[in-house]
C-alpha cells in the first residue's frame, strides 16, 4: 500500500452506496441473522412437535369412561350372621362381590327395557375389574347400607375406556378375547342411555398405582407423594450441605493446591452420570447402611449426591457476585468475617442460592436413573403413606420411575397414562422453573 | 437506615432457616438411624413375565387381607434370585419370582449365605409365542424354519456352513418372499433360554443337522447343542434387552420384523399383532394346558421359609396365590394370560405344609 496516491484515484465510495466489500460483509452478517433465527425456528418447532405429542396423546389419561351402577347389597351374601359384625364382614372377599355386580347389571337391563343378549357375566366384565374391591371398601365403611340399594360410579374397563376414547374399534378387538362386539354393542346402549360416561378423572392424579389387569385404576398421586418425600430430603441435606461447603470455600478457605482439587472435584462431581449415584446408593446405603429398599429416604439420599454440585456451584456464582465493597464496608465498621458473610453477603445471594436450589431440585425430580438401582420401579406405589415416617420409609415409587414403569407394560391402557404422567411430571417442573425464573427477576439485586 | 433495618431483618430471617434446617437435618438423620425397624409389607422381586401376575396378586391380596400390599420389583430371573439369595433378615426380599426353574449354582449360593429353606411354588404356565405386524404376512412356522432362520451355522449339502439365508422363503418355499428379521429376547431373559431350547435346538434335532454338528465336532452333544443354538450375528437376528413393548416398537417401525413375546403381551396387542402357529397349533391358553402347543414354561415363585412368622402376610400372600380364587382357570391370572396348572391342588399342598426344595421340612 505504498502507491496510495499513485494515478488510480482511491475510489471512497459514498455511505449511500455500499462498495463490494461492505456488501459482502453486510450479506454475511444477513446470513448469520437467518441461520440463528432458523436454529431457533428449528428448536421451536421441536419444542412444539414435543408438547403437541405429549399434550394429544397424554390429555386421554384425565377423562376416564365411568359407569352409574345401582347395587343391592344383599345382607345374605354379604353379612350372613346379619350382626354387622366388621371382622366377620371382612371374610367376605372381593370375589364374593362379584356376583352383585352381576345383577346389578340384569337388574338395570330389565329397569331400562334394553334387550340383553348377552349374559351377566359379560355385561360385567365391561366393568373395571376394580368395582367389586371399590364395593368392599365401601360396604366395610359403612356396613349400615347393608340390605339396602346404593348407587356407584364404577370405572369401566380398559377396553371400554378405549372404545370411548376412540383407541379400541369393532375392527381392532377381532383377535381380542377381553371384549368382544357384542359387548361393544351393549355399551352403545348403555352410553344412549347415559349409564356410561366419559368424565374427569380425579383419582389418576391422587390415586394409587394399579396391577396389570386394571389399567383404569392406576392414578399417580401415590407416587407423587414419593417424589415429594424424596425432595424433602434432598432440601434439608443438599441445602445446608451445599451452603455451608460454598460459603466456606468462597470465603474463609485459603486459596492453595487443596481447595484447587477440592474446586475441581466439584465440578467434575456435577458431570457424573445419575446411574453412578444410584450404584453408589445402592453400595452404600442399601447393602452396607441397611436402610430398606425402595424407600424414598434413600432415593433422597442419592438425589443428595447428585443435587449438592449443582447447589454448590451455583451458590459460589451469586456469593462471587456480591462486591467486595459491601464485605470490605461490613469489615470497616468493625464485623467479624462471620458476620460480615451472615448478615451482609449471603442475605445478598440469597436468591441465586434458592434459584440454585430449585433448579436442582428439578433435576432430580426428573431423574430416572439411579432409582432403578435401590428398587423404586415395580409394582410399587400401591400404599399411601400415612405420615412422614411412612413416607420417608415406606416402599414407594417417584413420578419419573411410575412413568417408566407404566411404559413397559402390555396392556395399550397403560401408555397413554404414562404420557399422562409426563403432563403431571411437567407441570411440576415447570412449576418450580417460574418459581426460581420470579425469584431472580424480583429479588436479585444487580451492582 | 431503611436498608439497614432491612438487611437486619433478612439476617435474623437467615439465622431463623439455618437452625430449623440444622434441626430438621438432625431429624432425619435420627430417622435413618433407626430406618432398620420392623418391615410390615412383603417384598418380592423377579421376573419380568411373572411381575404382571404378581402385581394383580399383591393388589388383590391388598384389597383382602389387613396387610398392606406387598411390593413387587422386577428386573430379571437371575437378578431376583441373586438378591433372594443373599441371605436371611427383614434387608433382604422374601419372595423370588423366576420364569425358570432355580439353577443347583444358585441354591448353593443361597445356602453359603444362610438361605437354606427355600418353598418352591410353581404357578402355571406361561406361552411363548411367534408375532409379527397385523398387516404383514401371515406365518406357520416349525421349529426347523426358525432354527434355519436364525441359527449361525446350518448344514447345507451335508456341509456345516454360515447361515446363507436372507429370506424366509429360502429357508421354507412355503413362505414369501420377505427379508429375514427377527427380535428375540436379549440373554437375560429366562424367556431365551426357553426359546433356545424348545424352539432353535428342536429345530436343529428336527431338522437333522444336530446329527452334523456332532459329528462335526468329534461327537460332543454339548458342543453340538451350543452350535445349534449360536445365533446369527449378522442383524438379521436382534437381540432385545428390553421388555415387550420394545419389540412390539421394532416390530411398528419394522413391518418385515416378526419378534417372539408372552402369550399375555399378544393377548393386551392383538390390534397391532397377529400371532403365528408354531407345527399347525395356534397358541391360546388352551393348546397351552393341554401341552398342544410346545413352546411354553412353568412360572415360579420362591419363598424363604425363614421368613415366615417374621414378615407378616408371606404365607398368607402365598397361600393366596396359589389359591383356586386367584390361579385357577377362571381367576384373574388366566383371564390376564396365565396358563393354569392343571396341578394346582399338590402346590397348595406345598405351601400350606411349607414343603421345602430337596425334600428335608
Amino acid at each position: 500500500m505504498t502507491d496510495m496516491t499513485s494515478d488510480t484515484p482511491h475510489v471512497h465510495g459514498t455511505l449511500l452506496q455500499a462498495d463490494a466489500r461492505t456488501r459482502k460483509r453486510n450479506a454475511a452478517e444477513t446470513r448469520f441473522k437467518f441461520y440463528g433465527i432458523l436454529a431457533i425456528a428449528v428448536g421451536l418447532l421441536m419444542l412444539a412437535i414435543l408438547l403437541f405429542n405429549i399434550v394429544s396423546r397424554g390429555t386421554g389419561a384425565f377423562t376416564q369412561t365411568f359407569v352409574t351402577l345401582d347395587v343391592a347389597l344383599l345382607e345374605d351374601k354379604l353379612d350372613k350372621s346379619g350382626n354387622r359384625d366388621i371382622e366377620e364382614m371382612k371374610k367376605v372377599s372381593t370375589f364374593g362381590y362379584a356376583p352383585l355386580l352381576k345383577a346389578a347389571m340384569t337388574d338395570m337391563v330389565e329397569k331400562t327395557g334394553m334387550e340383553g343378549q348377552i349374559s351377566a357375566g359379560d355385561m360385567a366384565d365391561i366393568l373395571s375389574k376394580g368395582a367389586p374391591a371399590q364395593l368392599r371398601d365401601y360396604v366395610l365403611a359403612n356396613p349400615d347400607k347393608v340390605g339396602q340399594q346404593v348407587s356407584f360410579n364404577f370405572l369401566a374397563s380398559s377396553r371400554v375406556d378405549g372404545y370411548m376414547k376412540g383407541r379400541v374399534s369393532r375392527d381392532s378387538i377381532a383377535n381380542d378375547k377381553s371384549i368382544s362386539a357384542e359387548q361393544l354393542d351393549f355399551v352403545d346402549k348403555l352410553i344412549a342411555q347415559g349409564i356410561l360416561t366419559k368424565k374427569f378423572n380425579l383419582s389418576f392424579i391422587t390415586g394409587a398405582d394399579a396391577s396389570d389387569a386394571r389399567p383404569e385404576a392406576a392414578g399417580m398421586g401415590v407416587a407423587m407423594l414419593g417424589s415429594f418425600f424424596m425432595m424433602l430430603v434432598v432440601l434439608v441435606l443438599a441445602l445446608p450441605i451445599g451452603v455451608a461447603a460454598s460459603i466456606y470455600l468462597e470465603e474463609f478457605a485459603p486459596k492453595n493446591w487443596i481447595t484447587d482439587i477440592i474446586e475441581v472435584n466439584i465440578s467434575n462431581l456435577a458431570a457424573v452420570p445419575s446411574i453412578v449415584f444410584g450404584i453408589l446408593g445402592l453400595a452404600v446405603f442399601i447393602n452396607y447402611m441397611h436402610l430398606p429398599t425402595s424407600a424414598p429416604l434413600v432415593g433422597g439420599l442419592v438425589l443428595t449426591l447428585m443435587t449438592l454440585p449443582t447447589i454448590i456451584i451455583s451458590t459460589r456464582a451469586s456469593l462471587k457476585a456480591v462486591p467486595p465493597s459491601i464485605r470490605d464496608a461490613a469489615l470497616g465498621v468493625g464485623a467479624s468475617k462471620m458476620q460480615s458473610v451472615f448478615h451482609h453477603v449471603l442475605p445478598l445471594a440469597a436468591p441465586g442460592i434458592l434459584t440454585g436450589t430449585i433448579i436442582g431440585l428439578a433435576q432430580a425430580l426428573g431423574e430416572t436413573a439411579p432409582l432403578l438401582l435401590i428398587g423404586m420401579v415395580g409394582f410399587i406405589a400401591s400404599n399411601a403413606p400415612d405420615g412422614i415416617a411412612s413416607g420417608l420409609l415406606a416402599p414407594n415409587s417417584a413420578m419419573p420411575a411410575q412413568i417408566y414403569e407404566w411404559a413397559k407394560r402390555a396392556d395399550p391402557a397403560f401408555y397413554e397414562r404414562a404420557w399422562g404422567g409426563i403432563i403431571i411430571l411437567l407441570v411440576f417442573l415447570l412449576a418450580m422453573n417460574t418459581i426460581a425464573v420470579i425469584l431472580r427477576r424480583r429479588f436479585e439485586r444487580r451492582w | 437506615m431503611g436498608v439497614l433495618q432491612d438487611y437486619e431483618t433478612r439476617k435474623q430471617e437467615t439465622e431463623m432457616s439455618f437452625v430449623k434446617l440444622a434441626t430438621s437435618t438432625f431429624a432425619i438423620a435420627a430417622v435413618a438411624a433407626g430406618a432398620a425397624a420392623a418391615r410390615d409389607q412383603v417384598q418380592v422381586a423377579g421376573s419380568s413375565t411373572v411381575l404382571p401376575y404378581a402385581s394383580i396378586v399383591a393388589e388383590a391380596f391388598g384389597e383382602n387381607f389387613d396387610f398392606p400390599t406387598p411390593v413387587v420389583e422386577s428386573g430379571g430371573s437371575s437378578a431376583g434370585l441373586k438378591r433372594f439369595c443373599e441371605g436371611v433378615g427383614e434387608n433382604t426380599i422374601d419372595v423370588a419370582n423366576a420364569s425358570r426353574k432355580i439353577k443347583d449354582s444358585e441354591v448353593e449360593a443361597c445356602a453359603a449365605n444362610g438361605v437354606t429353606d427355600i418353598i418352591e411354588v410353581q404357578i402355571g404356565y406361561d406361552g411363548i409365542v411367534f408375532a409379527s405386524d397385523i398387516n404383514g404376512n401371515t406365518f406357520e412356522f416349525t421349529p426347523t424354519d426358525w432354527y434355519k432362520a436364525l441359527s449361525d451355522k446350518v448344514v447345507v449339502d451335508g456341509e456345516v456352513v454360515a447361515n446363507p439365508y436372507t429370506t424366509w422363503d429360502q429357508v421354507n418355499p412355503a413362505f414369501p418372499a420377505q427379508p429375514i428379521q427377527a427380535f428375540v429376547p436379549g440373554t437375560k431373559h429366562g424367556t431365551r433360554e426357553v426359546f433356545e431350547e424348545k424352539v432353535i435346538l428342536a429345530g436343529c434335532e428336527e431338522s437333522g443337522d444336530f446329527e452334523a454338528f456332532k459329528a462335526a465336532n468329534g461327537d460332543d452333544k454339548k458342543a453340538a447343542e451350543k452350535a445349534c443354538i449360536a445365533l446369527r450375528t449378522d442383524g438379521k437376528s436382534v437381540d432385545i434387552d428390553g421388555d415387550y413393548t420394545e419389540t412390539l416398537a421394532r416390530i411398528e417401525s419394522n413391518a418385515d420384523g416378526i419378534g417372539v413375546f408372552g402369550l399375555a403381551f399378544y393377548e393386551n396387542n392383538t390390534d397391532k399383532l397377529q400371532v403365528a402357529t408354531m407345527s399347525g397349533v395356534t397358541p391360546s391358553t388352551e393348546s397351552i394346558s393341554t401341552g398342544e402347543y410346545p413352546v411354553s414354561r412353568p412360572l415360579f415363585f420362591y419363598v424363604k421359609k425363614a421368613h415366615i412368622g417374621v414378615i407378616p402376610g408371606l404365607k398368607e400372600y402365598a397361600e393366596f396365590f396359589v389359591s383356586d380364587e386367584i390361579a385357577g382357570p377362571d381367576g384373574p391370572l388366566a383371564d390376564y394370560g396365565l396358563v393354569a396348572d392343571p396341578e394346582l391342588a399338590k402346590t397348595q399342598g406345598v405351601v400350606a405344609d411349607e414343603v421345602v426344595m430337596g425334600g428335608a421340612s
